[in-house]
């Protein structure tokens, strides 16, 4: 399944690389892409685990940036 | 500003005004005065802290909680350690004192850091202001009321209501009402079209002065303003190879910075000796050096601005390695009829055969071509005034590049080029007409000739010369017509090659051999562009290295098959997407040379013990400033 959110105050450019970098080696992500201008990401994973490599991803993004939020 | 950000600008204020004010206290003795010379060194440094803290205390709060969580390296990190190092320096007695240059660099890098963040919401806005063309309701009569529902919710070919100044909410054609469309949004073209019963309208446009009833012909999801929004919102995921590079390259770049900081700090006094707290500062100064944000940010920005500024004028490009390539074409290649000439056609002279009468020549080809929506097809049903009964045609065949072959009451009828009547071998008299020429037989008889001409379109003469102004050196036409045609067309356009009688498989083909003489030439360094106007060279337009769709409202195909669609159908567009392209990429490689020169020369004066931490606190958030003012210029287009 690919779905894609947007991201609440995703503030820095350089984060979203490294979360885009970090959530693409999650199990069960097929691809995952940040786009930093638009704050969205584009997340395709297997159905199964989607909803577990979602809040897998929001914690990443927690990770570094206390702020951002994946919304739902 | 949003509320965060005034929050954060006030604190900055803040510390603003209490920095400077301890500084003027330093310099004028005041503070000498007050604790006396003996205690005046530790008092700067706890009053330093307070407009360090006030500005900065989220950075170390976020410093401490990473490290904490084993993940250092990251910008607050390396600030934290900078500033709070220069702190420290106090308490090495044979060193000056830099207590101000740590509040300043942190004072400094949180101005620069709200910049940034005010100036990436602003360009952020931009872009969606640009998407504004999203319909947000459509109206549909239900039990004689009108009621508004979601664009997403109305089904195929129902009957929906556009009042003046509504946006039009999904493609349909015109069922009744007269009115003027403003399609600006879309294309660029500030001149409102008028629609009328029967016409076709394409979502996101505006209706202007009339009510109009539109039968939809397309779900939501498949019409063109959804198309369009979802296009560019993913325009930015295919990434250009200079984005590429530089996120690669600030993968590597901080953390060696950081060992060379660590390094500069600890080896030359073991080594050589020295001042241990001269080497620090050195170390230190690196530190601030060491975030790649300036190229992080503003690289992707600039294509996003070139992108959305492409947009404004009409042009639609899938992705910043499009715009990439765009900007090496060295070949462009043109599909002749819909894009350098206006592809409306008309019957320009009817010459018949003796036997046969005018009349009854364009009776026989309008029969021939009944079943063809080709434009060729239609100029002749067009001059044909009476109707036809296609009942009374038994069998029709298309043969692919000649013509077409109908079979009526029995009686065969031929309408196509040379090449039909030679292969029936049917003797014919070429006559010399500038246009297509459609020899038509009857029964294996030749009964004339039709010739229909193309007109060139206004500015396809002046897109040709400001493309070669732009330093397009081969201009190519691929058509399917008469060499002489061609020709004549092609010299009086100042197009450099045309390849003329071509097949519609041709032209992959002669794509193939431009594609190849052009990389074998140039290493792949030059890029080669096809320009069609996406009808039936969809192959051609994705075998390109750039596909370039022309007249791209409403028709899947282009918009599907292109690397870039032109929503109108102006052939200078090409050219001002080229200049589009090449600001975009001047604008990228202003800012990688910019910012990675000024990193570089601090880094190396800071090593020599020349820069000093004010030095490196511009060539961080200064350079990171100056390159999203320089990358924000890519939005605007309107003057190019």
């Amino acid at each position: 399944m690919k779905r894609s959110f947007k991201l609440q105050d995703l503030d820095c450019a350089n984060c979203a690389s490294k979360m885009e970098c970090d959530i693409n080696k999650l199990t069960g992500v097929n691809s995952a892409s940040i786009n930093f201008m638009t704050s969205k990401l584009t997340l395709d994973a297997d159905d199964a685990s989607f909803s577990e490599v979602l809040s897998q991803a929001q914690a990443i993004c927690t990770k570094y940036e206390p702020d951002c939020t994946i919304v739902r | 500003m949003n509320k965060k950000q005034i929050r954060w600008r006030n604190r900055i204020l803040l510390a603003l005004v209490l920095f400077f004010a301890i500084l003027i206290c330093e310099n004028t003795g005041l503070i000498e005065l007050v604790f006396g010379s003996a205690n005046a060194l530790y008092a700067e440094f706890i009053l330093f802290l307070i407009p360090y803290a006030i500005a900065g205390y989220d950075v170390l709060i976020k410093a401490a909680r990473n490290l904490a969580k084993g993940h250092g390296l990251d910008e607050n990190f390396l600030m934290a350690i900078a500033t709070l190092g220069a702190f420290a320096l106090v308490f090495f007695p044979d060193s000056e004192p830099h207590m101000a240059e740590g509040a300043a660099v942190m004072l400094f890098y949180q101005v620069g850091e709200l910049f940034q963040s005010y100036a990436v919401g602003k360009s952020r806005k931009s872009i969606s202001d640009m998407m504004s063309i999203m319909p947000e309701y459509a109206n549909i009569m239900r039990n004689g009321k009108l009621e508004q529902v979601d664009p997403y919710d109305v089904p195929l070919g129902s009957e929906i209501i556009v009042k003046p100044g509504e946006r039009i909410p999904l493609d349909g054609i015109v069922q009744s009402g007269d009115s003027q469309i403003d399609t600006s949004a879309l294309t660029g073209e500030s001149a409102p079209r008028s629609a009328h019963e029967g016409d076709e309208v394409i979502s996101g446009c505006v209706n202007l002065s009339g009510t109009l009833t539109v039968k939809t012909t397309k779900p939501y999801a498949d019409s063109t303003v959804s198309r369009i929004l979802e296009l560019v919102e993913n325009a930015a995921d295919k990434k250009a190879h200079t984005e590429n590079f530089i996120t690669r390259f600030a993968r590597y770049y901080t953390p060696i910075v950081v060992a060379l900081a660590a390094a500069i700090a600890i080896l030359p006094p073991l080594i050589v000796g020295g001042n241990l707290a001269d080497w620090i500062l050195r170390g230190l100064t690196f530190l601030v050096v060491s975030c790649p944000c300036a190229l992080v940010i503003s690289v992707p920005l600039s294509f996003f601005g070139g992108i959305g500024g492409a947009s404004k004028r009409g042009i639609l490009i899938k992705g910043s390695n499009y715009l990439e390539a765009l900007s090496q074409v060295d070949t462009v290649v043109f599909d002749k009829t819909g894009t350098l000439t206006s592809g409306t056609f008309a019957v320009t002279n009817i010459i018949p055969a003796p036997n046969f009468t005018e009349a009854r020549l364009l009776e026989l080809a309008a029969l021939a071509e009944a079943f063809s929506n080709h434009p060729i097809a239609m100029s002749i049903q067009r001059a044909y005034k009476g109707t036809i009964d296609i009942h009374s045609i038994d069998s029709n065949e298309e043969i692919c590049g000649r013509g077409t072959k109908v079979i009526t009451n029995g009686r065969t009828i031929l309408a196509g080029n040379d090449k039909l009547m030679n292969v029936n071998g049917i003797a014919f008299t070429p006559e010399n007409f500038a246009g297509t020429q459609v020899h038509i037989a009857l029964d294996n008889t030749y009964a004339g000739t039709i010739v229909i001409g193309d007109a060139v379109k206004s500015d396809s003469k002046q897109a040709i010369a400001e493309l070669h102004a732009e330093g397009v050196h081969r201009t190519v036409m691929l058509t399917g017509d008469h060499t002489a045609v061609a020709e004549a067309v092609a010299s009086s356009l100042g197009v450099d090659e045309v390849c003329a009688e071509l097949l519609p498989q041709d032209k992959v083909a002669e794509i193939e051999k431009l594609l190849a003489s052009n990389h074998s030439t140039n290493a792949n360094k030059s890029k080669v562009a096809f320009v069609g106007d996406g009808i039936n060279d969809a192959p051609v337009l994705m075998r390109a290295d750039v596909g370039i769709a022309m007249g791209g409202m409403g028709s899947d195909a282009a918009i599907e098959a292109a690397d870039i669609v032109l929503m109108d159908d102006q052939p200078s567009k090409i050219a001002l997407a080229l200049k589009i392209a090449k600001k975009t990429m001047r604008i990228v490689w202003q800012n990688i040379i910019f910012a990675l020169g000024i990193k570089f020369a601090v880094l190396i004066l800071a090593a020599l013990g020349i820069a000093n931490m004010w030095m490196a606190v511009f060539a961080d958030v200064g350079v990171a400033v100056l390159a999203i003012l320089n990358a924000m210029r890519a939005m605007r287009t309107g003057n190019l």
